[in-house]
């Protein structure tokens, strides 16, 4: 796709289709799009009608004892009779219009979260979450806002304006045509006026942009500002930017906001004009009072037309685009597809065979990785930062698929049965800990909801976290979210979560760093119990966690360079030698 | 928001001017009216011309002038408005840098930051709507009744009656709706967090199969957001047809009166045409209003939440300048005698009864389990915190006594979460010591084994650090968080968990630099490994926020459980029975 981010000046066949697309979304309530259009329609005509109406009534009072009475009320009735059908199609419009967009909204929103779902994780991981929100809540409501109303906008404007120079030409032909002819004025003027206006905006929104990046770096980090004495500084730095701002900030705002008054004083001068004129012409004898009345109130509305379709298609084409971004997310190509065979697990083995992967073809990161793990066995992972062994873990849970090579659980390549019987099989602890915004029950209780008390009680016994979930206000009904609780007690959670599963196989990538180490051993022990003949992988930074492995892997850009048990690689002196040795060394000895 | 009233005074010329011209315009407005009336009653019955002529100038006069005023209006607001916005933004920043540690845990980061962002703009926008419609509105309303009792007093009651029904349907809809507003915005954040939380939570979600149930709590969520919508739809679809409704039966019955009025004479064409006329305005600005006073109501919501956070007092209070020079560096460097402290809002305290003395020139480490107290213990020192009973004393001062920033200069910080500034290195480190020179920033980026780490970067010293110091990997920029602390040449160096990104062997580099640099240096060690503080003169262990053992390592290896357990869960093999080792 050219261009990722959409262009508010997308090219034309591009917008067609978007524009299709959206059509097709709302396909199923075609015919309230339908009737909602022929409502607006009515609306219109009958809104302008009246006026009219009003101008021949005026024209029937003429002074004393020259009022006709009857037919006045009887185009009085025929106004109310009007007024009343109006004001109810209107708000007939309303409501349509109203459950349109909220369920081409509600619409939206879930196809797209069902497509969040099966996405690769190559591409939710390359795109921030904070886009992809913005996708499925922001974009998504300019997109009804945008076009759905804006689309009905537009027709009744287009269908005002039609109208409005029906009627006009049905009282005046030389007015209408001034009128006609005078119009571009205003609109020249506000584009004069919207040019000026948008350099001084796209400075301000420069300069706004600046000052909320220092705000959040300051504020956000405000205990380092002050740890270092430097709240003074801070506050001059931002005292300059605050300057700056205000001084665009002015100028901006006042810009943007001479359009409606300059437009408003063309539209006077054009009212002015009418009269004139309008009353010539009744001196003249080609138009009446009344005529007069209708063209200066036709006069006054005649702009609010114009003015509405030059705002609504700008907000058409800020919808387009949006819609632009949110099809691109719910179009994007899934995962590939769910194979049919279910994995059937005995006793755990794994084999990883010559297998090449990396996330960027430029940069290579494992190549040629083979590796026999025997049921029951205990692999650690050791290595520098970056050094490929997460993604070896993205690779076994199949979050990404290998490009070379295969991965076999059990004898079954993993590509050849469904992904969720591959994952059932794992129970996984990241370094990243994750929980819900929701009871630390649900937290717990999230791979088996049927649990009972007993057992959750039992796995956060086991995971030590019971500890603190006890004393916590309402026990396990106390609702969490990712700012309650600290990077311990989180990833405390995230073990009994996997305890409670206790699934034939573990992962667990870093899953006890920030877990003192002392509750670690205990941790440690419940794992070992657990994982009595059952495989598991260990990604983790203190070597002393990884000394009991059977087999420890030592990777280094992408490649086991060094694979044994713990006796056997200190015997070699090697790498391993050297990471493990590092910690054992005080600042007073050596040197 | 009254008290934020204040920050309008310097610009109280403007503010009275800006809605007065404003009037003025809405004077013109209302003029032109009468103008059209004279044009029919005087020009038309009267068959003058000139007369026709003179009101057309008069119109013209009108638009050109009431575009004048409005153009000074709209100057004036925008100026009052926006430096109003930019006084409360520099005071909302200042008053922030005032606040201590306390009140920052509890009004938060992201709180501070959405007050001076977001809400600051919605009052600025606010304040300018209100200093140039607020008034407007209204005097259109009120003018035009009055002016339709000038011409007729008679068919003058119809407009006090619309204008009570209008008033009616219009406020009544508004705060009907506005509590639901904030009901569907709620439901929408509800929606929000779920959609982010299907995000972060991807890998988990996917490794316990959950993708179905996430769906089923995302649709819920979406069908609620949805009928809050719809609800709140059909109150304002209500408001357009009532309204138009309204002013259009009121019409028919000015029409049918003044009709009776014309007939008896006491009332002319033109006159009813200007009573019509006086009428559609009328309408226009009430539905103005109504949306002004939503945009206000927020505003004044978001002005209220910035004067609570200006009203937010710093809890800490320190002594006047009293022009006395800083307590010199004495022989015992730091004391705590039986100090325990509990952070605000919590009942439990985090630490208990600490006590212990560190001579000038010692290395203390501090060691203990996962939220065991340890980083509370070194915020007690840089008093970032008061304890709650005991004192805490820096060179046989109690730091209470030691005037705003004095202790500060004293201490350098190496915080658990390292942090950088944008701007270039050098300027990340000057924070340390404004007056550094580059030798003195070399010699610290040295010791903070950070040297690689700076001549790897184009420009060195002068290398950007983005934003956050993103463009630096964690151990890069712990690295020179370190040198940062260092450039300050404190007389007391805290090391909170400051290596934890580093691997053993550097971070064994980087003790033992910082023990040669640091002779006359009170070094606080903080970590959970025991080789980091092994060498240390005195060593800390707490558990539990009690103190459970001080001494030097042989001894507490011998005295202190704790420590012990600790030490053996990181040196299995040294445990005693499996190997026999001093």
């Amino acid at each position: 796709m050219s261009g990722k981010k959409a262009a508010p000046a997308m090219d034309r066949s591009a917008s067609m289709k978007t524009l299709a697309k959206v059509f097709r979304v709302i396909g199923k309530y075609r015919l309230l799009l339908l009737l909602s259009v022929l409502l607006a329609a009515a609306t219109v005509v009958l809104q302008l009608y009246v006026p009219i109406l009003f101008g021949d009534a005026i024209d029937l009072i003429v002074g004393p004892g020259n009022v006709r009475f009857a037919q006045i009320g009887e185009i009085l009735i025929r106004i109310l009779v009007l007024i009343l059908i109006s004001a109810f199609t209107g708000w007939l419009m309303n409501m349509i219009n109203n459950h349109l967009a909220f369920r081409t909204v509600r619409d939206i929103r879930a196809r797209a979260v069902r497509r969040l779902q099966v996405l690769p994780l190559s591409y939710l991981d390359k795109h921030s979450a904070g886009d992809i929100v913005q996708r499925v809540i922001a974009d998504t409501d300019q997109v009804s806002d945008g076009l759905l109303l804006g689309f009905t906008q537009l027709f009744s404007g287009v269908v005002t304006i039609g109208v409005t120079l029906g009627f006009m030409l049905s009282k005046n032909v030389e007015i209408t045509l001034l009128v006609l002819v005078l119009t571009p004025v205003s609109f020249l003027v506000a584009r004069f006026i919207s040019s000026r206006s948008f350099r001084m905006f796209s400075r301000q929104n420069e300069t706004r942009g600046r000052q909320t990046a220092l705000i959040n770096e300051m504020i956000g980090n405000e205990k380092i500002v002050k740890a270092f004495g430097h709240e003074q500084a801070a506050s001059e730095q931002f005292r300059k930017l605050n300057e700056e701002l205000r001084h665009y900030s002015q100028r901006a705002v006042f810009f943007s906001s001479l359009t409606n008054p300059s437009t408003r004083a063309v539209n006077n001068v054009i009212y002015a004009l009418v009269a004139l004129i309008g009353a010539l012409r009744v001196m003249a004898g080609g138009l009446t009072v009344g005529g007069v009345t209708v063209l200066l109130s036709y006069a006054n509305q005649y702009m609010k037309p114009f003015n509405d379709i030059s705002s609504v298609i700008t907000e058409l084409q800020n919808a387009l685009a949006c819609a632009a971004r949110v099809f691109e997310l719910i179009e994007e190509a899934p995962e590939t597809q769910e194979a049919r065979a279910e994995l059937a697990h005995q006793g755990g083995s794994v084999d990883i065979q010559d297998v090449s992967f990396s996330y960027d073809p430029a940069r290579k990161l494992i190549e040629g990785f083979s590796f026999h793990a025997d049921p029951g066995m205990k692999i650690a992972i050791v290595g520098p930062t970056g050094c490929g062994k997460t993604t070896f873990i993205n690779l076994l849970m199949r979050f990404y698929d290998v490009d070379k090579g295969a991965i076999l659980a059990d004898g079954q390549d993993i590509r050849g049965v469904t992904r969720h019987s591959l994952r059932r099989n794992w129970g996984m602890v990241l370094q990243e800990t994750w929980l819900k915004k929701a009871s630390v029950r649900e937290n717990i209780a999230f791979g088996r909801p049927d649990a009972t008390d007993e057992e959750i009680i039992r796995a956060a016994k086991d995971a030590h976290s019971w500890e603190f979930i006890r004393r916590m206000p309402n026990g396990l009904d106390t609702l969490i979210d990712d700012d309650s609780l600290s990077q311990g007690q989180k990833q405390l959670l995230c073990i009994t979560r996997v305890m409670l599963c206790l699934p034939p196989m573990l992962i667990l990538d870093e899953a006890t760093s920030s877990i003192d180490t002392r509750t670690e051993v205990l941790i440690q022990s419940a794992f070992d119990r657990m994982m009595q003949g059952r495989t598991s992988f260990i990604v983790a930074h203190r070597l002393s966690t990884i000394r009991t492995a059977d087999q420890i892997l030592v990777m280094r850009d992408g490649r086991i360079i060094e694979q044994g048990d713990h006796e056997t690689l200190l015997r070699q002196n090697g790498f391993y030698t050297s990471l493990y040795q590092a910690q054992f060394a005080g600042v007073g000895e050596g040197a | 928001m009254k008290k934020l009233l204040v920050f309008m005074r310097a610009y109280k010329k403007e503010s009275i001017l800006a809605p007065l011209f404003k009037l003025m315009e809405a004077g013109m407005d209302l003029l032109v009216p009468l103008a059209v009336a004279a044009i029919i009653n005087q020009g038309i019955a009267g068959e003058d011309r000139g007369v026709v002529t003179k009101y057309f100038f008069f119109l013209i006069a009108l638009a050109i002038l009431g575009m004048a005023f409005s153009f000074t209006a709209q100057w004036l607001a925008a100026k009052a408005s926006v430096g109003f916005a930019a006084k409360v933004r520099q005071a909302l920043f200042d008053h922030i840098q005032e606040l201590s540690y306390t009140e920052l845990d509890t009004l938060g980061a992201d709180t501070l930051i959405t007050r001076m962002t977001s809400d600051v703009n919605q009052v600025q926008n606010g304040v300018n709507l209100a200093l140039r419609l607020l008034l407007r509105s209204p005097f259109i309303v009120f003018g035009a009744m009055i002016m339709a009792f000038t011409i007729d007093a008679k068919s003058a009651w119809i407009f006090l009656a619309a204008i009570f029904a209008l008033s009616v349907v219009v406020f009544g809809i508004m705060t009907r709706s506005i509590p639901l507003f904030s009901k569907a915005q709620a439901a929408l954040d509800r929606l929000l967090g779920g959609t982010r939380e299907n995000l972060t939570g991807v890998r988990v979600i996917r490794a316990f199969c959950k993708e179905e149930k996430e769906i089923e709590d995302f649709d819920g969520k979406n069908e609620a957001l949805t009928r809050m919508n719809e609800r709140v739809g059909r109150l304002s679809a209500l408001m357009n047809p009532a309204t138009y409704a309204i002013i259009s039966i009121a019409t028919i019955v000015l029409i049918w009166k003044s009709g009776a009025r014309v007939d008896a004479g006491s009332l002319r064409q033109g006159d009813v045409v200007a009573l019509y006329n006086y009428m559609a305005q009328i309408v226009v600005e009430l539905v103005k209003l109504a949306s002004l006073i939503i945009t206000i109501n927020k505003a004044l919501a978001c002005g209220r939440r910035i004067q609570d956070m200006l009203d937010v007092r710093p809890s800490m209070e320190y002594p006047k300048e009293n022009g006395q020079a800083l307590a010199p560096a004495r022989e015992e460097s730091v004391r705590f005698e039986h100090v325990t402290f509990a952070y605000a809002g919590s009942g439990a305290a985090a630490v208990t009864n600490i006590d212990f003395s560190a001579r000038r020139g010692q290395t203390v480490g501090i060691i203990g389990g996962t939220g065991s107290g340890k980083t509370t213990v070194a915020n007690l020192i840089s008093r970032f915190y008061d304890a709650t009973e005991g004192r805490v004393l820096v060179d046989g001062q109690d730091v209470k006594a030691y005037p705003e920033g004095a202790l500060i200069r004293k201490i350098g910080v190496v915080p658990q979460r390292a942090v950088l500034f944008e701007g270039s290195i050098r300027e990340n480190l000057l924070w340390g010591n404004q007056n550094a020179s580059d030798d003195e920033l070399w010699r610290a980026i040295e010791a903070a084994q950070a040297g690689d780490v700076v001549r790897g970067k184009e420009g060195q010293l002068d290398a950007r650090v983005e934003q956050a110091g993103r463009n630096l990997s964690g151990g890069q920029r712990q690295r020179l968080t370190i040198a940062r602390a260092l450039v300050k040449d404190p007389d007391i160096l805290i090391l909170d968990d400051a290596a934890s990104a580093l691997d053993f062997a550097t971070d064994l580099k980087l003790r033992r630099a910082v023990h040669a640099l640091a002779e006359n240096k009170t070094v606080f060690i903080i970590s959970q490994r025991t080789s980091s503080v092994k060498a240390a003169d005195l060593i800390l262990v707490l558990d539990d926020g009690r103190l459970v053992g001080k001494g030097g390592h042989d001894k507490l290896m011998r005295t202190c459980p704790v420590y012990q357990e600790i030490y053996y869960s990181q040196f299995p093999q040294e445990r005693p029975g499996k190997e026999a080792r001093g």
